[in-house]
């Protein structure tokens, strides 16, 4: 009975492996659900759209899909009307502008309003960052500030502490800070959050035994964080960049709302919103996609690099 | 004779934490009053940093809580941030009273408070409108349709495998964004906000859904398969408790996001009501004690909802090893 | 296969396929256990004894050959709820109680709930723990657990008891107390019992037959009859009968070149 298996085992579980990798992978699924969303996208467009103007006195099924694919102001635009858009807003249109005072970025360039949230985004994550492993660092070190100040930034996580994001804005405006800075610290202190709880987590995860050992060699405080603590918390401090990116983009976002900012990812929002620019606020969106997907791309690809170098395995 | 010792440094130490308690509070008092009398800055900044230092002392004496009687350990838990957040709060009132910080820079708490309790009926309007008719509509909507849309992946291991790295995708993208969308096609009424908290809350409840129902052990369902127990047996009377845990997680994760998708939906559009609404345009008016005081409203909603949630957990989720006691 | 017969095991194999190549878990497994015995299963990790106990549980398909449980395919079987199994860890669910563990699988066949109590209740008498009944199974100790688990497993009296290596994470003594109760409640019930084990006093001091396998491929190299009586108390371990068979069953071992490599 056992020859029926006994053919050429190492070959049948090579060509095996392939036609599981593509049925049992993501790739397949995950290819036809968006081809489904697309289509059902493109069919919704023309209920959607139904009660505009331009499509009252259009008679006739693939002329009527005709105008509604290609409207102007719709409630909801087809994708390549939006991909159309984004690639005129960026590659169609001139990133810089000769002005009296030189080169500058060119605001009809939504890559412009791109680097104004992004540059805002990165700031405020570094500073955030920073501040939250320090911040983690003496919390696990010093045990009065660990019992007085983990209850509340634990609590913070229940509280729309987005809401705050205006009042930042205003009240730095009031002493005269304005532009990037104030958009950074509403970024900064949203990433503190995740950094603190998710390092403050990584640098206590060492259980009993491992510190006991440590202990049984007589090693400092110091010598405890450097061997033991710091690369047990890098990867929980990696999951937390990963949402402290994320959050930092939403901060800088939000944060060019409420004063009706010139330039900015949120600026274009708002201004579509105004104007009634939806193929204008869905490019702004995708483009906000995109800055989102590429920076939980780098940090990912940061994770891996260091725990590459550290010797374990993700 | 150890014993005896150990009473007497315990009466001690116990004396002590009073001692600062009592001159800590006696201080703060007399910073107050010097202050909102008008004292010149520099006195009440230093009888300020003295409190602080001395509220300090306490707390490190009451955290480390070696030879303090009983009932003082047992409390410091508790009584160490919440004295800490006292003194926080005091020192925000004393310095912005003190150094007469403007208001439009940061009120003082004393100034929000007097504006909550003032402007309580806008206020609770604001609360009905944003909380009671967008955020908790929305929340059970969009959980709901996440969990029923992870149940479906369970039953097609095609549609799991195709959206959870979607769902994963989608949670790190700033989704807040088709806020200005969803107002354009659901009107400026609360119906917007809730389909804005609807879209936010959909899917942390699947991604944490359908890790919930792989949570049961193999055991476990084998034993239920060793029954010849249906999917819905199975469901019902193992992988549905399994995944309690994980769904909790979810409920207490979109609970924070119901509010800010909420609060964030209305600054691009409302009928004149609702805490967006008035966080933007008391911003836009410059008067922020107003500001402050939605904060205020939104910061107990919504600890509120988290903390009504965390104790329903620890009912239904009593037998899991966090919650054993 | 007369009606006395409980297990007809012919020429049974299974081939797992993995990334590695096959593995041959059983090759060619031959046995027939009959009604009431006590029959264990021995031999080191990956000689497929669990494999061969979860295919007649129908939880794994062999690759060929047959097999009857109680006369039923084991699709059958499981689904007529011919067998109560017991794992290697006791798998109660932590939300129910102890009595509620109990009646959990009366309560999938559809049992009324007044028949449900009554039958928990004689199966916590039987293993002892009816003073529990409204307890957490996390607030027991280990042994307490899988005595649990075997009421669960009796609670609605199935013909035949599988045992998958019940008290291998329990430590020495309670096992030891477990064994006996086992071999009391095997003479109350006399049930058909499939034990899985690694240890050879256990097995030499629990069962009627003892079937040593070995691994690569996983089989069956000897059988081997034992039976100290319905009386036998753990000082029968240290007779010289208890020895010689438990000898045979080390030489068996040994022959299948187990612990080699």
């Amino acid at each position: 009975m056992t020859s029926v298996a006994l053919g050429s085992p190492r070959e049948a579980s090579a060509s095996h492996r392939t036609w599981d990798g593509l049925r049992r992978g993501r790739l397949v699924p995950v290819l036809t659900l968006t081809a489904i969303v697309l289509a059902v996208w493109y069919l919704a467009c023309l209920p959607m759209n139904r009660d505009l103007p331009q499509l009252a006195r259009v008679e006739g099924f693939a002329n009527r899909y005709e105008v509604a694919w290609s409207l102007e102001r719709p409630v909801l635009p087809a994708p390549h009307q939006i991909i159309g858009e984004l690639y005129a807003s960026t590659i169609g249109t001139r990133l810089l502008r000769e002005t009296a005072g030189g080169l500058v970025l060119n605001p009809r360039n939504l890559l412009t309003h791109a680097w104004v949230t992004i540059s805002a985004t990165l700031a405020g994550f570094v500073i955030g960052v920073l501040l939250g492993i320090a911040l983690a660092v003496a919390v696990v070190h010093v045990n009065a500030l660990r019992r007085s100040l983990m209850p509340w930034i634990v609590a913070s996580q229940s509280i729309p502490i987005l809401a705050i994001a205006p009042i930042i804005i205003v009240a730095l405006g009031s002493i005269g800070i304005v532009g990037l800075l104030p958009k950074a610290v509403i970024s900064a202190y949203l990433s503190f959050f995740p950094v603190t709880i998710g390092m403050v987590k990584g640098l206590t995860s060492p259980d009993a035994m491992l510190l006991d050992l440590m202990r049984t060699y007589n090693a400092s405080a110091t010598q405890i964080f450097a061997k033991l603590r710091r690369p047990a918390a890098v990867p929980l401090l990696f999951a937390s960049l990963k949402v402290s990116i994320s959050i930092s983009l939403v901060g800088a976002i939000v944060g060019e709302l409420p004063t009706g900012a010139q330039a900015g990812i949120g600026a274009r929002l708002l201004s579509g919103s105004y104007y009634g620019q939806t193929v204008q606020i869905w490019s702004a969106l995708v483009m906000a996609a995109l800055l989102a997907a590429l920076l939980v791309a780098l940090i990912t690809l940061a994770e891996r690099l260091t725990l590459k170098a550290m010797g374990t395995r993700p | 004779m150890s014993a005896i010792a150990s009473a007497a440094s315990d009466r001690k130490q116990a004396m002590s934490l009073m001692a600062l308690l009592a001159a800590g509070s006696l201080l703060a008092t007399l910073a107050l009053m010097l202050a909102h009398r008008g004292a010149s800055g520099s006195v009440v900044i230093t009888l300020a940093l003295a409190t602080w230092a001395i509220a300090w002392f306490a707390n490190v004496i009451w955290s480390r809580s070696e030879g303090l009687p009983s009932l003082l350990t047992r409390l410091a838990p508790a009584a160490v941030p919440l004295l800490f957040g006292l003194t926080l709060l005091f020192l925000w009132e004393v310095i912005c009273v003190g150094l007469k910080v403007p208001t439009v820079l940061l009120p003082a708490p004393s100034l929000i408070l007097a504006r909550l309790f003032a402007s309580l009926p806008t206020l609770g309007a604001d609360f009905v409108q944003t909380f009671v008719r967008a955020a908790v509509p929305g929340w059970l909507i969009g959980s709901a349709a996440g969990f029923l849309v992870a149940l479906a992946c369970d039953r097609s291991d095609f549609l799991r495998r195709g959206l959870i790295p979607i769902g994963n995708f989608v949670s790190a993208l700033p989704i807040i964004g088709i806020a200005p969308i969803l107002v354009m096609w659901f009107g400026f009424d609360w119906q917007s906000k809730a389909a804005m908290v609807v879209v936010m809350t959909f899917f942390p409840m699947l991604v944490n859904a359908v890790a919930g129902l792989a949570a049961a052990g193999r055991l476990e369902r084998d034993l239920m398969y060793s029954y010849g127990a249906s999917w819905l047996q199975t469901l019902l009377a193992l992988r549905l408790p399994a995944a309690m845990p994980f769904l909790f997680n979810a409920l207490k994760i979109n609970a924070s996001l119901a509010l800010i998708g909420a609060i964030v939906a209305e600054f691009f559009g409302t009928p004149t009501l609702g805490m967006g609404f008035r966080i933007s345009t008391e911003v836009g008016r410059m008067s922020l004690d107003m500001v402050w005081a939605t904060i205020v409203i939104a910061a107990i909603a919504g600890s509120a909802f988290f903390g009504a949630l965390v104790l329903l957990e620890k009912r239904v989720t009593f037998w899991h090893p966090s919650n054993r006691g | 296969m007369s009606a006395q017969t409980a297990i007809d095991i012919r020429n049974l194999s299974l081939t797992f396929q993995t990334g590695d190549g096959p593995v041959y878990a059983l090759a060619d497994a031959n046995l027939t256990i009959a009604k009431g015995e006590f029959v264990s299963f021995i031999g080191p990790s990956g000689c497929g004894k669990t494999t061969l106990l979860r295919v007649i549980a129908d939880l794994e398909q062999p690759t060929s050959g047959s097999i009857t449980v109680n006369g039923l395919a084991p699709h059958e079987a499981r689904l007529k709820r011919q067998y109560g199994y017991v794992f290697q860890a006791p798998a109660l669910y932590p939300w129910r109680t102890v009595e509620a563990n109990v009646m959990l699988p009366l309560e999938v066949f559809g049992l009324p709930k007044a028949e449900r109590r009554v039958r928990a209740r004689k199966h916590l008498d039987m293993v002892r723990l009816s003073g529990f009944a409204k307890k957490y199974p996390w607030q027991l100790s280990g042994g307490m657990q899988q005595r649990v688990s075997i009421a669960r497993a009796l609670s609605f009296e199935p013909e035949l008891l599988l045992m998958d290596e019940p008290f291998g994470a329990l430590d020495e003594i309670v096992r030891d107390q477990l064994n006996e109760q086992l071999v009391k409640l095997w003479n109350e019930t006399r049930k058909t019992v499939v034990f899985v084990t690694h240890s050879i006093p256990e097995a030499v001091f629990l069962s009627s037959r003892i079937v040593v396998m070995s691994p690569r491929p996983g089989r069956i190299i000897d059988v081997i009859d034992c039976d100290f009586g319905a009386e036998r108390t753990l000082d029968i371990r240290e007779s010289p009968e208890f020895l010689k068979v438990a000898h045979r069953v080390r030489e068996g071992l040994r022959a299948g070149h187990s612990y080699d490599d």
